[in-house]
């Protein structure tokens, strides 16, 4: 019994890590990603009137800086099986925060410092209901979005403030000096950078794909389960209360109904960049080219007039291709391992010879289904 | 080579990788012919040089009342003078998602934009952004601050609107009684404006009406609905409801026309024939108002074509033609003013298609 379950799962970790490096780096999903956004760039800078030219990157970089914002922690918090949906009310509330704090007179730093202090909290409400009480985060963080959302619409109430200090938003909005890319990206990166290393190169980082496998195995081998997720949710409500920043000094607004709707956008570039919604696999590179992905795309077809249904119609084509091309990876796999199992015997001169081991007897019978199919 | 077993999986990501390269690239290739016909930069076919591409760019999509405006107003008119139109717009009415269309009309270089707004701030930097680069930009139906835009077309003065609605409440009312507003979204500049001037009205000229509450229906025909049924509960002494959108006003109609409340309750405010035609032949509704949003968007786009041209540059004093409906003057704070609101009611209802 022990040995027929731990077979199989040898012998996937030993085949994951038997290809050389660089195949492991560039044939992943996350690549994949990367070269359809590099090929939809190149195809519309050729292809769509006024695509290639800097104000596009411009326009592209802030319009996709606050779903690259969240989409970091949301990477995380996906890859241990969870979900925060709760983040599009925080970047609201955040953003009412900021503005009626400003407005009361507290200089424009400590308003925003308040209101990313806030951000944390609601996370932290969020982290302490779903792994201290232990309620399904799917389940609170719905609950928290309206909760959330409601607050921030309250607090506001009919109105919209305006007038920001102009040197704060030149700061987001300027572009850094000799290139198309306005400042913000350099948080998005330093913030990119420091969520890469805590993902993928500490103890902590380990402890989320092993919680994302399996929490009892994680819980076993003496990962804090619950501690790791409190602060992915921390984390998630604190960044998302920064792109709440961002968003109201970008558009210069502070209203209760900022960034209605952009949870959505988040999840769906971080399950197009690869991390798989049952947890337990991504990469943090997918979310952000997935983000970037569906951002051009939208650019381009705009500027090609294509109406905003028919970019959603496209958007969610490709979320869901991507959302099922590991099921049909596996399928056309063992299709392949069909065809060539039944290839062997006659064709020793093959460029893919299957190990003897492996042409074990399933592979012989599907050989003679294969057969039939000729 | 050690392990040749591998390549089937390399071989399938490559295989993902060219399925979404396929996809994408299908989509924008469609697209990418359709551009160079529609948006490809226009004024091609122009008559002068002057750059006549003019893009519509209202509150939001599906809009019957900016359907009317855009494709049957502002078409015609840019018909006429031979420029090149189009309509771009989010599918939800908020500012955010404005400003990206704001972006792409900027990058497309169009002649000038046609802008309802969302949030008089919001989409004023991008607003700014495309002025900057060549494009004007004019405003209509929904006004942004006025440092963001060249000329606001104001479909009529706030006092005209704000007194017709409270004389015609006070006529189907008796003059008093309980009266309720039914708005669009809490943030809506104009709706806004019109509600304070009501209420000035009605203090000051019609001391026996009671403004009781103000709700907001998001021009939502759902929400509308529900805070309407809201309205009839809480207030069961109620006379009339204003509703001074389009999209509040027919789902009140909706609503009051299948209740216990059907000709005890007016209902009046701002409405299209098209939408309240039913309303107003069963008897729930005597009498509403509004402008032609049809001429709105003609003469909107005449003035985009007069500021594209250099004839105007949104100072006061300047006029222009604006074909069949004649010369208009730019007012104070680059407003030019369409004229005064309209009444519907059953009498002359069947005159109008839109």
């Amino acid at each position: 019994m022990a040995s027929t379950t731990l077979t199989p799962t040898t012998s996937r970790t030993y085949r994951d890590f038997q290809r050389p490096r660089w195949q492991r780096m560039l044939l992943t999903r996350e690549m994949a990603v990367v070269a359809a956004l590099i090929g939809v760039i190149a195809f519309a800078s050729v292809a769509v009137d006024n695509f290639a030219s800097s104000i596009t990157y411009t326009y592209l970089f802030l319009d996709v800086a606050a779903i690259l914002l969240i989409a970091l922690p949301m990477t995380l918090v996906i890859v241990t099986g969870e979900i925060d949906l709760s983040v599009a009310s925080v970047v609201g509330l955040s953003s009412v925060l900021t503005g009626t704090l400003y407005q009361a007179g507290l200089p424009f730093a400590v308003a925003a410092l308040l209101a990313i202090a806030a951000g944390a909290v609601a996370g932290a409400i969020n982290g302490f209901l779903v792994t201290v009480v232990g309620l399904p985060s799917l389940a609170v963080t719905i609950g928290t979005l309206a909760l959330f959302r409601g607050l921030a619409v309250g607090l506001l109430g009919t109105t919209a403030i305006t007038d920001f200090p102009d040197s704060w938003r030149d700061l987001v909005t300027n572009k850094i000096p000799g290139t198309p890319v306005p400042a913000i990206i350099v948080l998005v990166v330093v913030l990119a950078i420091v969520f890469g290393w805590l993902l993928h190169f500490t103890p902590f980082g380990r402890g989320i794909f092993a919680i994302g496998q399996s929490k009892e195995a994680a819980h076993f081998s003496g990962v804090r389960v619950g501690r790791t997720k409190l602060i992915l949710f921390i984390l998630s409500g604190t960044v998302a209360a920064l792109a709440g920043i961002y968003y109201t000094l970008r558009y210069g607004s502070a209203r209760g109904d900022n960034a209605t709707g952009l949870e959505l956008s988040v999840v769906a570039a971080v399950l197009l960049g690869g991390v798989s919604i049952f947890g337990g696999r991504g990469a943090l590179h997918g979310p952000i080219a997935g983000a970037l992905l569906i951002g051009a795309m939208a650019s381009a077809l705009r500027l090609a007039s294509v109406t905003s249904d028919v970019i959603n119609v496209i958007t969610g084509t490709l979320l869901i291709l991507s959302v099922v091309s590991p099921s049909l990876l596996a399928w056309a796999q063992s299709r392949r391992a069909r065809r060539r199992g039944k290839k062997e015997g006659e064709d020793p001169a093959s460029a893919d010879p299957r190990p003897a081991q492996a042409a074990d007897a399933t592979v012989a019978r599907r050989s003679t289904m294969g057969e039939e199919e000729q | 080579m050690k392990f040749p077993i591998t390549k089937s999986r390399g071989g399938a990501a490559a295989l993902v990788a060219a399925v979404a390269l396929v996809l994408a690239g299908c989509s924008s290739g469609d697209s990418g012919s359709e551009s160079s016909e529609s948006a490809g930069g226009g004024g091609g076919d122009s008559m002068s040089d002057a750059n006549l591409a003019i893009t519509f760019l209202p509150k939001n999509l599906g809009n019957a009342y900016f359907d009317t405006s855009n494709s049957v107003g502002g078409a015609s008119a840019i018909e006429e003078f031979g420029g090149t139109y189009e309509e771009v717009g989010p599918a939800e009415a908020t500012p955010d998602s404005q400003v990206s269309f704001i972006n792409t009309a900027t990058q497309q270089g169009v002649g000038a934009l046609v802008v309802s707004a969302n949030d008089p701030a919001a989409i004023c930097d991008a607003l700014n952004e495309a002025r900057d680069a060549g494009v004007k930009v004019v405003t209509y139906d929904s006004d942004t601050n006025a440092e963001c835009r060249d000329i606001f077309i104001n479909q009529a003065t706030a006092e005209g609107i704000a007194q017709v609605q409270v004389d015609m409440i006070a006529e189907q009312i008796g003059d008093a009684g309980q009266i309720a507003i039914l708005s669009a979204s809490a943030n809506a500049t104009n709706q806004n404006a019109w509600i304070e001037m009501m209420e000035e009205i009605l203090a000051a000229d019609h001391p026996d009406i009671e403004l009781v509450e103000t709700v907001y229906g998001d021009d939502d025909d759902q929400t509308s609905f529900d805070k309407t049924a809201a309205l009839l509960q809480t207030y069961p002494d109620l006379k009339g409801i204003i509703s001074p959108t389009t999209v509040g006003i027919s789902a009140a109609a909706r609503y009051l026309s299948t209740s216990d409340a059907k000709g005890e309750v007016a209902i009046t405010g701002l409405g299209t024939p098209n939408q309240m035609r039913e309303y107003v032949e069963d008897g729930t509704v005597t009498e509403f108002a509004l402008w032609n949003p049809a001429d709105l968007g003609y003469l909107a786009a005449y003035a985009a074509k007069a500021l594209i041209e250099g004839e105007i540059t949104g100072a006061e004093g300047d006029t222009f033609e604006a074909g069949e409906l004649g010369s208009y003057e730019v007012g104070a704070d680059g407003t030019v003013l369409l004229g005064e609101p309209y009444r519907f009611n059953a009498d002359n209802i069947g005159d109008f298609d839109f």
